[in-house]
């Protein structure tokens, strides 16, 4: 659905979600602080990068693929926020498995760090070194290895880019489960590491739920094989849980089995205005009911979000001002029976003033207009200054709650406060944007926020993870137990601390 | 003014990938997501400024295709047409038809239903003829605005700003006239919610190319119908001396 044909994208000026993407990612030119200093960290003690280390890489990968040029190495110390950046001088390429078992086993002799790196689009400093850990790349392990027609499942190496699976598959006649503003530049490695949610989390489920089966290598370098394709297997531990979510600190993933849904035949997606967040509530609660099985996706954006985004990346709004708007899409098997269902379900919340207006559309080329402008919220901002980005669960009577106590809390000092993201999981999305960052203003945020998402029971991070921004929230969300257990399980898969330190565990007290 | 014609084409949606059907007989349409000509839109929503701008008192929708042709004509509908014609041609004579012969219907509609303009794409992105503007205001005999970005009334007829090679052009014209709406025209506005309801009830009258006289026997065979040809990979030479090497030595410097 992506491939458009040439002449006439550019000539409409319509940009591929990704090239959005890069298009941001150079909007500011200016390197941000180091991450140790932003944050006031301190060095653990591992091993240091001697020459003789860098010859033993040089021997089991080739040269090229051992990049210590300092121009080269920039763009994997910093994430595509700018928020963190650290000062690695080693990044490895490996293209295999074996290889990724070799230089672990290394590492772990030596007691140097290693940080893994998909795609570089994660938003919490999870997959950039915060010292000089050596930068491990997926970016070579790109193969896809199978793919049964009959199951759906489909094997492939981490590295392949999540819009590149997407489209072999769509080719044959299915989907990837999921779906999120970053296809074109993510990793599918790194979304089973984060257990990525995105947009269509609502229909086909999160990543434990369709990734079949995992390959993963532990920090000792020993080769985990869960790579079953099966959709039932209860023998014994459900080990691939492990490593889905875990951000690269238990193993790092190397190859996944993943069960991809059928391409629907029938696709639908309209775009409202909504008055108020109540009314999108009740708006949810009427698409379940009417819309049923074919409901794939309900998402929400306020005004502030969707003005943001018209404006700094010049993209068109097809519909009028409203203060809220609402995404709703269908997949089904058949075209007359799916639009006839949402006809009715429209016609019946015109009248009931639900949706005070909008356009629903099956074209192809329109939907992909409205899609873009709803996943290009997430980096808009960029250009207005810096953002701090909270990502929450929280019961759904509460999602928007936090927006306008944040709104009055940072008053001036804040260019826009705006929340958008996944109604259907209770999942919001919350973008405070600042001139430039300081640590008065973060203060003025966290950790209030996370008390204020700990008292209604929600999580601190619904999808993109706790990183290296967030262990020391952790504790909002997870019981001591559970924390208890967590450097339990670290010191058993990874003794010596070497996989992606500084994230996800909080620090011991 | 008071009558705007617009022709509309149903064509494989822009977002889709485009197949040759194995046979080289013509592309893969079965199965494949259709929508409106994007330039077809641009001149709906063209004639539709005009009805606002109460320029025009009466905007129709003309679309010659298969059945599904009505699709396109309820979109039409829904972003402000007042009412529809469908010439159904299907089927292979749909196959064969050529801006000639859509000219000729374009032709006699607009005189049946005394239309005072006709606004077209400048081209559909199936075919890129770019002809079918041209030859309806050949056929009727009438002052043409072709590529317009600009379309303005002045007192004797329109005013028309046309997108030139290196440049813009304007010219006056009386009315009738036959205009092709080029990209920059306007941005096609989403049909809104209540305007997609009402379409579904509007007017939609369905006539044949026989009951207006135009016949349309084919004038061409297709041979066959190719990809284009595969880009080759390029090569990534180590400094600027080979590069430059390379260059000389295929003729390009």
């Amino acid at each position: 659905m992506l491939s458009i044909r040439k002449p006439l994208t550019s000539l409409l000026q319509l940009h591929c979600k990704s090239n959005v993407l890069v298009q941001i990612r150079h909007a500011s030119q200016a390197l941000p602080q180091f991450s140790w200093e932003k944050y006031n960290v301190k060095r653990k003690n591992f091993g240091t990068i001697q020459s003789s280390d860098i010859g033993f890489f040089k021997s089991i990968l080739d040269e090229k693929r051992v990049l210590t040029d300092e121009n080269d190495i920039l763009p994997y110390n910093i994430d595509w926020i700018k928020n963190c950046r650290g000062q690695s001088k080693l990044v490895l390429r490996p293209k295999t498995t074996e290889e990724v078992s070799k230089i672990l086993k290394y590492c772990n002799d030596r007691r140097l760090a290693v940080c893994p790196q998909g795609g570089n689009t994660g938003l919490v400093g999870g997959s950039v070194p915060v010292f000089d850990e050596i930068v491990l790349s997926f970016a070579l392990m790109n193969k896809i290895i199978s793919l049964d027609s009959v199951s759906g499942s489909m094997v492939c190496e981490a590295g392949c880019i999540l819009e590149n699976l997407d489209n072999y598959v769509r080719e044959r006649g299915l989907i990837m489960p999921l779906d999120l503003g970053a296809k074109g530049t993510c990793h599918i490695g790194g979304n089973v590491s984060t257990n990525a949610g995105g947009l269509r989390l609502l229909r086909y489920g999160n990543l434990h739920g369709s990734i079949l089966g995992i390959e993963a290598v532990k920090a000792d370098g020993t080769v985990i094989d869960c790579l079953k394709s099966l959709k039932k297997d209860n023998t014994g531990y459900h080990l691939k849980h492990l490593f889905i979510g875990s951000e690269g600190t238990l193993g790092l993933v190397t190859k996944v089995a993943i069960h991809c849904p059928v391409l629907p035949n029938a696709v639908n997606l309209g775009f409202f205005g909504v008055k108020n967040f109540d009314n999108i509530l009740k708006l949810y609660k009427s698409a379940k009911k009417n819309l049923g099985e074919i409901l794939s996706a309900f998402e929400m954006a306020d005004f502030d979000a969707i003005n943001t985004t018209v404006r700094n990346l010049k993209l068109p709004n097809p519909i009028a001002d409203y203060p809220f708007y609402v995404l709703v899409e269908t997949h089904g098997s058949n075209e007359a029976h799916d639009s006839e269902k949402l006809m009715s379900f429209l016609s019946k919340e015109m009248e009931t003033g639900l949706i005070l207006d909008g356009t629903v559309t099956s074209e192809p080329a329109k939907m992909q207009t409205i899609w873009n402008l709803r996943e290009s919220i997430a980096g808009a901002s960029l250009k207005s200054g810096y953002i701090f980005k909270y990502d929450v669960s929280i019961p759904q009577k509460h999602y928007y709650d936090l927006v306008p106590i944040l709104k009055k809390r940072m008053g001036g000092r804040a260019v826009s406060v705006y929340g958008y993201g996944h109604v259907g999981d209770g999942n919001i999305h919350i973008n405070v944007v600042v001139p430039e960052y300081n640590s008065e203003v973060a203060s003025l945020m966290e950790p209030y926020i996370f008390e204020e998402v700990s008292k209604v029971n929600g999580s601190i991070s619904a999808e993109h993870g706790i990183g290296f921004r967030k262990p020391k929230y952790i504790h909002y969300s997870k019981d001591q137990s559970a924390l208890h257990l967590m450097s339990d399980l670290k010191k058993l898969m990874d003794p010596n601390g070497i996989l992606n330190p500084y994230k996800v565990l909080p620090d011991e007290p | 003014m008071s009558r705007v014609l617009v022709g509309v084409k149903r064509v494989i949606d822009y977002a889709v990938k485009v197949r040759v059907k194995p046979d080289k007989s013509g592309v893969v349409v079965d199965g494949v997501k259709h929508s409106m000509n994007p330039f077809d839109e641009i001149a709906v929503e063209e004639a539709v400024r005009l009805k606002e701008k109460k320029i025009a008192s009466e905007v129709i929708a003309v679309s010659c295709g298969p059945a599904q042709a009505q699709e396109t004509l309820r979109t039409a509908l829904a972003m402000g047409a007042d009412r529809a014609i469908h010439v159904e041609v299907a089927g292979a004579e749909y196959e064969t038809l050529q801006p000639l012969h859509v000219a000729k219907i374009l032709a006699k509609l607009s005189k049946d239903e005394k239309a005072d303009l006709v606004i077209v794409g400048k081209q559909a992105i199936d075919d890129d003829s770019n002809q079918t503007a041209q030859m309806t205001a050949a056929l009727l005999d009438w002052p043409q605005g072709t590529f317009a970005s600009k379309v303005e009334k002045s007192d004797a007829g329109l005013t028309i700003t046309r997108e030139i090679d290196g440049g813009l052009e304007v010219i006056k014209t009386k009315l009738p006239a036959v205009v092709s709406a080029d990209l920059r025209l306007n941005e096609p506005r989403y049909a809104t919610l209540p305007n997609i309801m009402k379409a579904k009830k509007k007017p939609l009258k369905k006539v044949t190319a026989k009951d207006l006289g135009v016949d349309i026997a084919p004038r061409i065979k297709i041979v066959s119908v190719e990809d284009p040809p595969v880009r080759q990979a390029g090569s990534i030479v180590p400094d600027v001396d080979t590069l430059v090497a390379k260059l000389k030595e295929k003729g390009h410097v």
